[in-house]
């Protein structure tokens, strides 16, 4: 029994396994594009982004889901996504959206000095920006980027709202056959993972220490 | 030869002008220190030799080619080009925190495709070896005190050899002990012949090391001359009673 149940949660994580790896390859470099836009000096682009990311951010990721799945077909007749890729979507745009704001916290806190030592040492704004300000940026943000990606993993089961079997979706499945504790066993698997995270983090950061800044 | 030229730079934020016409030029070896009180303008001018600001007027001009006329705007890599004429030491060091002494010398010339990799590393340790750091190329800046960590500064904006170096208070961030050994690596650079121009409060040093003493208040040059006029008998009222306060804390 135990073997039958583990195999169906496994079936069910690797759902959400992808959810989060695919989420994070699309977010991570969406939101720094997001970023962009929310700190340019041209205004409307920098307000329109402001306005999205507030949107995003102010509303239920799990309604986010909803119309994005469902939204296409009954407003403008067009074919629905698949499920999956419609949870891709949904949670792309909507973790870009919070990373764009810890990225932009990270930048902004640099020191202009940098940015000017750069600029006098004759480098452009995208040397700049990689060569002398990303990594202090990333060093700075490693904690908040942390807590991020731990929600994460615990959003992905938000993706059954749509119907996509994961895990706890599996887990529930097995009420019906009057088994409750598969669905406290799900916990396990997010605990585990996002220990393995913890630990992921916490040696990103002592690689991170060899200098202060 | 004039190595520097600059014809009527003025600048104002927000309404408020805070450089009113400034004009001076420097031959080549000279050094130019620039003194006077806060908010003089001192640093305002300083960056717009660095083009971290741009002049409302004037006119910049190096080695008697204009490399900037207010009015014409300047595309993105004419910018970065004029730069390359300067050099600037910042008060706060502003050395890049992840990388070593050494890689902070390297990384702009790299980055400008200024060499051989093998070439701009030996010119870079013969920059820290200049500097008398030669045993710190490995350190990051946080191991290094204040004053070692000015003078791979100062290491860093020679590596690129601008025609012009500019020191914005190069030891006001400093503990009093540390400022003799910038101040040497300053001073050695003069018998290099480099031309300098230094935003300094240390009017002791000034005096050594400048060819041409430039007071400024409330964004104009007030006096402007040789250390012994200027300092020993100056002509303005202003600048008598500025170097009467400067004396008097001692």
């Amino acid at each position: 029994m135990f073997l039958t149940v583990t195999n169906e949660l496994f079936r069910g994580f690797w759902e959400n396994i992808q959810i989060f790896f695919l989420t994070l390859l699309f977010s991570l470099p969406l939101g720094l594009i997001v970023c962009f836009g929310s700190m340019s000096r041209f205004k409307p682009l920098k307000y329109l982004t402001r306005a999205f990311v507030w949107v995003i951010r102010g509303t239920p990721l799990m309604l986010q889901l909803i119309v994005i799945f469902y939204g296409p077909g009954l407003m403008f007749g067009l074919p629905s996504m698949d499920r999956f890729t419609a949870v891709i979507v949904a949670f792309a745009i909507n973790y870009a959206c919070y990373f764009s704001e810890i990225y932009r916290g990270g930048i902004e806190s640099i020191p202009k000095g940098q940015f000017e030592a750069g600029q006098v040492l004759g480098m452009n704004k995208r040397q700049i920006f990689f060569k002398v300000v990303l990594l202090q940026v990333v060093k700075r943000i490693m904690a908040p980027m942390s807590n991020e990606v731990i929600t994460l993993v615990k959003d992905t089961s938000l993706s059954r709202i749509i119907a996509v079997y994961e895990v706890i979706y599996m887990g529930q499945n097995f009420i019906k056959k009057g088994l409750i504790w598969p669905l406290f066993y799900t916990g396990a698997f997010f605990l585990v993972f996002s220990g393995l995270l913890t630990v992921l983090f916490s040696r990103l950061e002592k690689k991170l220490d060899y200098f202060r800044g | 030869m004039t190595v520097l030229q600059v014809e009527g730079i003025k600048k104002s934020y927000n309404g408020t002008p805070v450089l009113k016409d400034i004009s001076f030029s420097l031959e080549k070896g000279q050094v130019a220190a620039i003194i006077g009180s806060s908010g003089s303008g001192k640093t305002t001018l300083l960056r717009c030799l660095n083009f971290l600001e741009t002049p409302d007027a004037g006119m910049i001009s190096v080695n008697g080619k204009p490399i900037f006329t207010a009015g014409q705007a300047l595309t993105e890599a004419q910018l970065l080009q004029n730069r390359l004429h300067f050099g600037l030491v910042f008060q706060n060091f502003n050395l890049f925190p992840q990388y070593t002494a050494l890689e902070n010398i390297l990384l702009a010339p790299k980055l400008l495709k200024k060499g051989s990799e093998k070439n701009l590393k030996e010119q870079a340790l013969m920059l820290l070896d200049q500097v008398g750091l030669k045993n710190k190329a490995d350190f990051y800046p946080y191991q290094l005190s204040g004053g070692q960590q000015q003078r791979v500064a100062i290491a860093r904006a020679l590596a690129l050899s601008p025609e012009v170096l500019c020191f914005d208070e190069p030891t006001s961030a400093l503990d009093p002990e540390l400022t003799g050994e910038v101040l040497r690596v300053i001073r050695e650079l003069k018998s290099h012949d480099r031309t300098m121009v230094i935003v300094t409060h240390e009017i002791e040093f000034a005096k050594n090391v400048a060819d041409v003493i430039i007071y400024m208040a409330e964004g104009v040059i007030e006096e402007m001359g040789a250390p012994e006029c200027v300092i020993d008998h100056p002509q303005s009222e202003r600048t008598r009673t500025f170097l009467r306060g400067v004396y008097d804390t001692y």
